[in-house]
């Protein structure tokens, strides 16, 4: 199970990376172990659109679980990945990698440091009962 | 053996069926509107009654054994049900055709109504809804008409517990209104304490399932009620598990404000391998005015001369329509002739064996396999398909070596608060030797977990079939077949 | 005890075995003064007395046996090949439950897979599911799917040619909904209506904030019309178009796949169902590959077994609400299973040949009927342009007396009054012309218009 340090996560399952002022998001490889075959996943955030954090960015479906991500910091999203809908299995293979799901700026950059580091989230995952 | 596809065995020019000549000159057809081909199959009658005869024989069902799903009541069907749904008067009658031609349905329906009134001690009864989720949604839709014709706005949440069927959630979505989850306690009652603390001026109603998935009889009933009244918010009850209260007890006399009925399961109309079934609603006097339309009503009654005369009707304030037409009536039918073979005292010791047949298997199960909330159950009960000397299994591998068995599986995964959950109804048709056969299997079962997992991790091994893959069925979609033309390339798609 | 089949005996072991007295005990915990309510239930009846009680209820009703009918208007009376019938009383079908452990339920599957592939070759789309409770309810669904298909638009434009009450359930369904829906304002009269449901009229109606236009195929008054200039003209403003097709219709016309439909829905009782004064019917729903997701309701799909068997299975079951639960775009569990299977039995031996059969027939008695009550004095055909099996009849006296007329005078069900649902239409009756109907029945239905007295006359 991989758990990159220089990354950020929630405790439903998203990660965050800063580089610059650009964020970017998506699922950790906790998320996509716990959901197994992914076969469909929708953005259904729109580029430009200014989210609040809880807004839903993507769905995603298994073969038998099916998941919301959520932005967890407001922010105004700036790209979305347009290789995800016809590869869902990218979500399994490269989690933290090729099948990012969306790029957005933060509202307050700062907002991020509330999250959780890889310690405290492999920690978390740890004590989640399964 | 694998049972090839209509269109497999199909060859160009063969005819089913024999029909008329045109009695009449032909009239000219509408050039430009015309298909040009038509990618059905040809297949001879014996053809066809072969081919789904051999589908049928890969096919498990109440008839030919034990199907212990929890929730879904799949207890015998009555044959004299199928023949009644079947006379002439019943299934050549036309929905549109004159009431006053209609009389013979619109009794049976009206009927029908007031014993189900009367079963369930609600005020007002709708037949429109198909299916038991479609009940549901209209139940909510009926909820959320009711607070909003008091000017009542603001009550936009449904409060639902975690072990609620996923149609209650996704009945209130599809109404507009919002999903608010609630946990269970420790005895696999609703927490009333997270009850108390949310009910306010937001909430609509609770849906609440008694007895619920675990079988269990909510302990705080009246306190629910209660609670839920008193801060304007309303109770519905979801119907699925109503084969344990019949004569038991009566929803509408302790609190609850909507219902709805699953006649495919407690009132034993077949199941047909996914529908139809009927899901008729139940009301309190206060939400009579909000029925979906029609409903069947008294329109002249009856005396010395003749008997009442029946006709439709719409509530006053009507959420509107659900599906065309009546309901699904030939469903109707059947739930009507078991009633009326069953009489209250009847629905009572159905009931009675319901609840006999769960304690008693349950009892033959306890010791082997783990009952997470371990009190007199209901019709039903679950028990957790797992143990640690046995790591590598799971319910679904239990499941699968029940099939060897001769045995259709108990529901899996759900309710989803308890782990690697079996759910199982037995039902009230079901033998003590069928109990004990199934109970043994089980036993056995456990056992092999222990010794040869690999019985249970390789099942099923004498079904039709073995493991399907269903990931490749997700990834791969193959959702039909298309024809094979001659010369084309296009096959199997 | 009807179906109950434990002994006294068996009651006791079992008692003992739990560990209380009596079955009363089983109930502990059930409050005791709402405990063992007395239901006022009629007395149980015998197999034998139920069964009459039954038979003398059914008699109570007009039935299309012993009546010929010419009544349609959404539920038809066709033939039913009695093979059907007889697959459909297969225990092994009928009892079976939802196939959710597909191992020893590949019957259901199969089946199932197999109606998906029959109603996707018959509308002529890429995928159809396992089926809705009727058309109705289908029509709904496709709202609910372009909903979700082309997010932030909330317009659904309905054609006023649609079933009545299929646009009264589409606003039930949307009640708690933000959306708009129009399109189908009240017709001051039959001429407002046919123009209003033709493509061009409906085309005018949709502009960006349209999500779907929905338009039925025939329409509620059985005509006709090439919809592809209105998929072409949908499109372009980036909406959906949903064509609610009568299934007996595409064995002779062109299918709204074809026509470009977005989504192809509708009422398939036609195939192989009884008119079981309404229910249970069947809806049929098929779409585009690419919506696949959006779809609601159970879908069968093909795949292997471990020994690299072909074998089916329900799938993208993350759809749906077992699993989404509150995000679940629609809250449908049930299918219509047995009626699935009797539509499948039906188009696999009506098969190629003779549904077209069927629907030629359909369409030569209907025009055949037209063409001969134009001619009764008092009586003109009002329907504008190719119709299929139904037809506008203008009457000389309002619609309910001429019924009565027909049924007590010459036992004929006559055409449905579509004054009912429109106040701009007193006096239009809309006939139903099927397979079923023979020249005698339609001769029979002339020479009885013509014997139409004058006012009065009539009980």
């Amino acid at each position: 199970m991989q758990f990159p340090s220089h990354l950020k996560y929630t405790k439903s399952d998203e990660w965050v990376g800063l580089e610059g002022k650009v964020a970017t998001l998506g699922i950790t490889d906790y998320a996509q172990s716990q959901l197994s075959d992914i076969v469909y996943v929708e953005v259904t955030a729109g580029v430009g659109a200014s989210l609040t954090a809880g807004d839903p960015v993507a769905s995603i479906e298994s073969v038998k679980a099916a998941s919301e991500v959520y932005l967890p910091v407001s922010g105004t999203i700036r790209e979305i990945n347009g290789a995800l809908p016809s590869d869902p299995e990218g979500l399994n293979k490269d989690p933290y990698g090729a099948a990012w799901l969306v790029k957005f700026t933060p509202a307050d950059p700062k907002a991020l440091d509330q999250l959780m580091d890889a310690k405290a989230y492999e920690a978390f995952c740890a004590g989640r009962e399964h | 053996m694998t049972e090839p596809l209509v269109y497999e065995i199909s060859v160009p020019g063969r005819e089913g069926v024999a029909l008329p000549k045109t009695d009449v000159p032909e009239s000219e057809l509408p050039t430009g509107l015309l298909r040009a081909d038509l990618p059905l199959p040809e297949l001879s009658e014996g053809d066809v009654v072969r081919h789904f005869v051999h589908l049928s024989q890969r096919n498990y069902a109440v008839d030919t054994g034990f199907y212990p799903l929890g929730s879904c009541t799949m207890k015998y069907n009555p044959k004299v049900d199928e023949d009644a749904a079947r006379l002439p008067g019943f299934a050549f009658s036309h929905p549109l055709q004159d009431p006053s031609f209609s009389q013979g349905n619109l009794a049976l329906m009206y009927e029908l109504q007031e014993w189900l009134k009367e079963i369930s001690g609600m005020a007002g009864v709708s037949l429109q809804p198909s299916a038991g989720a479609h009940g549901e949604f209209t139940g909510v839709m009926m909820m959320r008409a009711y607070h909003r014709s008091r000017g009542d706005n603001r009550r936009t949440k449904i409060l639902i517990p975690d072990s609620a069927h996923g149609t209650n959630p996704a009945s209130t979505t599809m109404a507009g209104l919002q999903v608010v989850e609630l946990p269970s306690d420790g005895r696999g009652n609703l927490d009333l304490q997270a009850l108390r603390a949310i009910c306010d001026e937001t909430v609509a109603g609770l849906m609440l399932t008694n007895p619920n998935t675990l079988g269990l009889f909510d302990e705080n009933l009246e306190e629910i009620a209660r609670c839920l009244h008193q801060c304007g918010a309303l109770l519905y009850g979801d119907g699925a598990n109503l084969n344990a209260l019949l004569g038991i007890l009566r929803p509408g006399d302790c609190g609850f404000d909507v219902l709805h009925f699953n006649l495919h399961k407690t009132f034993a109309t077949p199941h047909g391998g996914g529908g139809p079934g009927s899901g008729p609603v139940g009301v309190a006097k206060s939400l009579i005015d909000f029925l979906p339309a029609p409903i069947v009503e008294i329109t002249a009654p009856g005396d010395q001369e003749g008997p009442p005369v029946y006709g439709f009707a719409t509530p006053s304030k009507s959420i509107g329509r659900v599906k065309a037409f009546h309901g699904n009536f030939g469903v109707l039918v059947r739930a009507y002739i078991y009633i009326r073979m069953q009489g209250a005292r009847g629905l009572r010791e159905v009931a009675n064996h319901a609840v006999l047949n769960a304690n008693y298997l349950r009892t033959r199960l306890r010791e082997t396999y783990h009952v997470p909330y371990d009190r007199l159950c209901k019709h039903e009960f679950v028990v957790e398909g797992k143990w640690e000397q046995a790591p590598g299994i799971r319910a679904l591998d239990i499941s699968k070596r029940l099939m060897d068995f001769g045995f259709h599986p108990p529901t899996n995964y759900f309710p989803l608060i308890v782990p690697e959950a079996l759910m199982i109804e037995p039902t009230e048709t079901e033998s003590k030797q069928t109990l004990d056969a199934f109970a043994d299997a089980l036993l056995k079962i456990a056992e092999e977990a222990r010794t040869q997992p690999e019985l249970l991790t390789g099942a099923p091994h004498t079904a039709p079939v073995s493991r399907l893959d269903e990931v490749r069925a997700a990834k791969e979609l193959v959702l039909c077949c298309r024809p094979v033309s001659p010369g084309a390339d296009d096959e199997a798609a | 005890m009807p179906y109950i089949p434990h002994t006294d005996r068996e009651r006791e072991a079992m008692l003992e075995a739990i560990g209380v007295k009596t079955v009363d005990e089983l109930f502990a915990d059930v409050p005791a003064q709402m405990r063992f309510p007395r239901l006022h239930l009629p007395e149980p009846l015998s197999e034998i007395e139920a069964l009459n009680e039954l038979r003398e209820l059914s008699e109570a009703n007009l039935e299309t046996l012993h009546t010929t009918c010419f009544l349609g208007a959404g539920a038809y009376n066709h033939f039913i090949p009695s093979a059907v019938q007889h697959i459909l009383l297969r225990g092994e079908f009928y009892t079976a439950y939802t196939p959710y452990q597909p191992e020893i339920c590949q019957g259901t599957l199969q089946a199932i897979f197999e109606y998906q592939s029959l109603i996707a070759q018959l509308t002529g789309m890429e995928v159809a599911n396992a089926s809705h409770y009727d058309g109705a309810t289908a029509t709904a669904e496709a709202v609910i799917l372009a909903l979700n298909q082309v997010r932030h638009r909330k317009k659904i434009v309905l054609s006023p040619g649609l079933h009545p009450q299929y646009r009264e359930v589409v606003r039930t369904y949307m009640q708690g909904v933000d959306v708009e829906i129009g399109g189908d304002e009240a017709p001051a009269n039959l001429q407002e209506l046919q123009e209003r449901s033709r493509a061009d009229s409906l085309a005018s109606r949709v502009d960006e904030a349209t999500a779907l236009v929905i338009a039925p195929y025939p329409t509620f008054l059985g005509e006709v019309e090439d919809l592809a200039p209105l998929a072409e003209s949908v499109h372009r403003k980036g909406a959906l178009l949903a064509v609610v097709a009568n299934p007996i219709a595409l064995g002779l016309l062109k299918p709204p796949g074809e026509m470009g439909a977005d989504v192809a829905c509708g009422e398939g009782q036609p195939l192989g169902i009884p008119l079981s004064f309404g229910g249970p019917y069947l809806g049929f729903f098929a779409t585009r590959q690419a919506f696949v997701h959006k779809m609601s309701g159970r879908l069968v799909g093909q795949t292997q077994d471990t020994e690299g068997r072909r074998g089916y299975v329900l799938t993208l079951s993350a759809r749906e609400q077992h699993i989404k639960r509150a995000r679940a775009s629609s809250n449908i569990c049930t299918n219509q299973g047995l009626m699935a299977l009797a539509a499948a039995v039906y188009l696999s031996q009506m098969g190629k040949q003779g549904l077209r059969r069927v629907a030629e027939l359909c369409y030569h008695r209907a025009h055949y009927a037209a063409e001969r009550l134009s001619q009764v004095a008092g009586f003109s055909l009002a329907s504008r342009g190719p119709f299929f099996h139904e037809f506008v009849l203008r009457c000389p006296r309002p619609v309910a007396e001429i019924n009565r007329f027909l049924l007590d005078e010459w036992g004929i069900l006559g055409g449905y009054d579509l004054g009912r649902d429109f106040p701009g239409l007193q006096g239009h009756m809309l006939v139903a012309v099927t397979e079923l109907n023979t020249r005698e029945d339609i001769d029979s239905l002339v020479t009885a218009l013509s014997e139409l007295p004058e006012k009065g006359g009539l009980k």
